[in-house]
C-alpha cells in the first residue's frame, strides 16, 4: 500500500487510474455478457405409448395454460399446436423459447426447463396429435462430407440476411430479431430450419434437401472455429463495431498523448528574450 | 508594433522611399522609373528580413532546466531511438520472413509488417517527445502573426499594371480581335460537354428489361435446381431463386434475382387496392401473378437496390436491411414503412409441363431503384 502511496501525486497515476477503470469496465461487461449454457445435443428415441403419456402429464402441466388442455391453442395468446411435430416441440422446448417467460415480440434463449428427456415426450405427444416434421436422428444432423462451399452459397442467399454472414444475429420489424446462432446444436438449426419457429421462414425438405441441410449446418459450425483477425470478435457483427472501437480506441490514445505532449512540467517561466521570470 | 515585424504592415506604408533595405530603389532615385510590361517590378528587390543593428538577445536557453533530469532522459530516448530502430529493422525483416501467397501467410505478413512499423513511429514519437519535455528548456513563446493580405504598395502596382497592360492590348479599342478571340475560344471549352458522350455507352432501355423471359425456369440459387409447386409446398416458406442459366452472371442476377413465397389459402390479396387504414390509391390493382398461393417479388429493393429479403412468415413482412423500408408480402410487396416510394416488382409465374415453377415473362416495371429515364 505504501508503494500506491508513495507514487499517488506521480503524473502518470491519473492516467493510471484511468486505464485501469476502463479494464476494469470492459472486463466486468465481458464477464455479464458471457456465454449462457448451452443446451444437450439431443437425440430422438421411439415414441411409444408410456412415452406419450408422460409427455401427455408434462403439456398439461406446463404448456396447456395458454396453449390449451387439447393444444387447441388460444386466440390472441398461443398457437394451436396439432401438426407442428415433434421438430417444433423439440426446437422450441431445448432452446428454453418455451414455455415462454412472458409474451412479448420474441422469446428468447434460455437455459431449458424440461431435461431432453421430457422434451422428447412432450414432443412424441405432440408427433402423436397431428403428425408433423419428427426430431432429425443423430445421422441426419451429422456435418462428416459435408460441402461447407455449398452450405456457404446457400447460407448467403437464404439465412444471411436476417442472421448475419457468421450466424451473429440481426434485428427485424417491431422489436422481433434473429437470434444468433453461435450456440445452437446442429439438431436445433436442422429442426429451425424445417419448422420455421416465429418469424423465420420455412425451408421444407423438398426445397432445401437435408443433405443440404447438412451443408448449411456445416457452414454455421464452421465459421465458429474461425480465428478471429486481431483477436476479438467484436460480436463479429461487421464494420461498423468494428470502426466504432478503431474509432474510439485511437481517439482516447491521441487524447492521451496529446495531453502528455503538452502537459506543463518545466520549473521556470522563461520570458521572450531570456531574462528568467521565476 | 515590435521590432520583429519590422516595416511590413499596411497602413504604415504609402511612402515607398521609406522602405530602408531596398537597394533596388536606392540606386534608382526616389522617382519610380516608367515600368515596361514583362519586366520584374522593383518590388521583388525587397529583402524579407528587416536590417538589424545588433544580434537580438537569445530567446531560447542553450543549457536544461535541470541537468540531472535532463542526462536521466537522454538514456530513456536513446533507448527509445534504438527501439525504434531495431523495430525498423523488424520491418524489413519480417517483409522479407513472411510471404504473402496464401490468407493466412497475408494476414501474418499484414500483422508483422504493421505491428514493427507501429512501434518504430511510435518509440520515435516517444523518444522525440520525452527529449522535448525533459531536455530542452520550457520557455513559452509568442509570435505575432503576420497581416494576411498583400502590401499595398504591390496591390496597387498590380492595378497599375493590369491597367497598362489592358490600355497597351488595345482590347477595349479593338472590338474585332476582342470578338474573334472570344469566338476562337468557345468551340475548346464547350468540347468537354461533348466528350462525356463518350465516357460509357447509354444504358438504353437496359434498366427497363431483365434477363427473366417467357417460360423460364426458376431454379433455387446455390443449388441449382428447378423446383415445382408441389415441392415448394410449406406454407411460411420462402427462398431465393435465379433465372436458369444465369445464376453465376451477377451482372443479370444484379437486377434478376427473386424471392418466392408460399402462403395459406386465404392470406394473399388481389384486385382494387384499398390500403387498409390509410389512404386510397386510385387505381391500384394487385395483380394475380401466383401459382399456388406462391407469389414471386424482386429481392432488389426499390429505394437503393439492396436486397430485401429479410421475410418474417408470421407478420409477412419483407424488410430491407439497409434502410427499413418494408413491404406488405400479401398485397403486391406493397410500402408499409421506410423510404422506398414503390411496391417490390412481381415476377408473374406459373407452371411448365413438368410442374416446375417457370415465368410468364420479364416483370412488368423495372426493378430497383428510381432512375431518370424510369417511365
Amino acid at each position: 500500500m505504501s508503494w500506491i502511496t508513495a507514487r499517488r501525486r506521480h503524473p502518470a497515476a491519473g492516467y493510471a487510474v484511468l486505464l485501469l477503470g476502463l479494464l476494469l469496465v470492459g472486463a466486468a461487461y465481458a464477464v455479464i455478457t458471457g456465454s449462457g449454457g448451452t443446451a444437450a445435443a439431443s437425440s430422438p428415441t421411439p415414441a411409444n405409448a408410456a412415452q406419450i403419456a408422460e409427455g401427455r402429464n408434462i403439456f398439461e402441466a406446463e404448456c396447456a395454460t395458454c396453449h390449451g388442455m387439447f393444444a387447441q391453442g388460444q386466440a390472441g395468446i398461443a398457437p394451436s399446436l396439432i401438426g407442428v411435430g415433434a421438430a417444433a416441440v423439440d426446437f422450441q422446448v431445448s432452446t428454453g423459447r418455451m414455455p415462454a417467460a412472458e409474451n412479448g415480440a420474441e422469446n428468447v434463449r434460455k437455459y431449458p426447463r424440461l431435461d431432453t428427456r421430457q422434451t422428447h415426450a412432450v414432443a412424441a405427444y405432440m408427433q402423436s396429435l397431428g403428425g408433423g416434421p419428427a426430431i432429425p436422428s443423430a445421422a441426419e444432423v451429422s456435418t462428416s462430407g459435408a460441402n461447407v462451399g455449398l452450405g456457404q452459397q446457400l447460407f448467403t442467399a437464404d439465412c444471411a440476411q436476417c442472421h448475419n454472414f457468421v450466424g451473429a444475429g440481426g434485428s427485424l420489424t417491431y422489436g422481433k430479431f434473429a437470434p444468433p446462432l453461435t450456440q445452437s446444436t446442429p439438431t436445433q438449426i436442422y429442426e429451425a430450419m424445417l419448422t420455421g419457429p416465429e418469424a423465420m421462414p420455412v425451408f421444407n425438405n423438398t426445397t432445401i434437401l437435408p443433405s443440404e441441410k447438412r451443408d448449411i449446418i456445416a457452414y454455421v459450425t464452421a465459421t465458429r472455429a474461425e480465428p478471429n483477425p486481431g483477436g476479438v470478435s467484436l460480436g463479429r457483427v461487421g464494420p461498423v463495431t468494428e470502426g466504432l472501437v478503431a474509432f474510439l480506441g485511437l481517439l482516447l490514445f491521441m487524447v492521451l498523448a496529446a495531453l502528455w505532449i503538452t502537459a506543463k512540467h518545466g520549473k521556470r517561466q522563461v520570458g521572450p528574450h531570456g531574462e528568467s521570470e521565476s | 508594433m515590435s521590432e520583429t515585424t519590422g516595416r511590413d504592415l499596411p497602413g504604415e506604408h504609402g511612402q515607398p522611399e521609406q522602405a530602408a533595405g531596398d537597394a533596388a530603389q536606392q540606386a534608382d532615385g526616389p522617382v519610380a522609373p516608367h515600368r515596361v510590361i514583362g519586366t520584374p517590378s522593383p518590388a521583388e528587390a525587397r529583402v524579407m528580413l528587416p536590417e538589424r543593428d545588433q544580434p537580438p538577445a537569445r530567446e531560447l536557453p542553450a543549457d536544461p532546466d535541470d541537468p540531472v533530469v535532463a542526462k536521466k532522459a537522454e538514456r530513456v530516448v536513446a533507448v527509445c531511438f534504438v527501439l525504434s530502430m531495431l523495430a525498423g529493422l523488424g520491418f524489413i525483416a519480417a517483409y522479407v520472413i513472411f510471404q504473402v501467397h496464401t490468407i493466412s501467410g497475408t494476414r501474418n505478413s499484414n500483422l508483422a509488417l504493421g505491428t514493427t512499423m507501429g512501434l518504430a513511429f511510435l518509440f520515435l514519437g516517444i523518444g522525440a517527445t520525452i527529449w522535448v519535455r525533459r531536455i530542452m528548456p520550457q520557455v513559452e513563446m509568442t509570435e505575432e502573426r503576420k497581416p494576411l493580405a498583400s502590401l499595398t504598395e504591390d496591390r496597387a502596382e498590380f492595378a497599375e499594371t493590369f491597367r497598362e497592360g489592358a490600355d497597351a492590348s488595345q482590347f477595349a479599342k479593338r472590338p474585332l480581335l476582342r470578338r474573334t478571340l472570344i469566338a476562337a475560344t468557345v468551340p475548346v471549352a464547350v468540347a468537354p460537354i461533348i466528350l462525356l458522350r463518350d465516357l460509357s455507352p447509354l444504358p438504353g432501355t437496359s434498366l427497363d428489361h431483365t434477363v427473366w423471359r417467357k417460360g423460364m425456369r426458376l431454379i433455387v440459387y446455390g443449388t441449382n435446381r428447378p423446383i415445382t409447386a408441389a415441392e415448394f409446398s410449406s406454407p411460411g416458406g420462402m427462398i431465393t431463386v435465379a433465372p436458369e442459366g444465369f445464376q453465376d452472371d451477377f451482372d443479370a442476377m444484379a437486377k434478376a434475382a427473386v424471392i418466392i413465397i408460399k402462403f395459406r389459402p386465404g392470406q394473399l390479396f388481389f384486385g382494387p387496392h384499398v390500403r387498409p387504414g390509410g389512404p386510397t390509391r386510385e387505381g391500384t390493382v394487385v395483380p394475380n401473378w401466383t401459382v399456388d398461393n406462391i407469389v414471386a417479388y424482386s429481392k432488389i429493393c426499390t429505394h437503393v437496390g439492396c436486397p430485401a429479403a429479410l421475410y418474417e412468415q408470421t407478420t409477412h413482412h419483407i424488410l430491407c436491411p439497409c434502410h427499413q423500408s418494408t413491404f406488405d408480402a400479401t398485397r403486391g410487396a406493397e410500402v408499409i414503412f421506410g423510404p422506398a416510394t414503390r411496391a417490390l416488382p412481381q415476377l408473374p409465374i406459373t407452371t411448365d409441363a413438368q410442374g416446375n415453377l417457370v415465368a410468364q415473362g420479364d416483370f412488368n416495371q423495372p426493378v430497383g431503384p428510381s432512375f431518370w429515364e424510369r417511365s
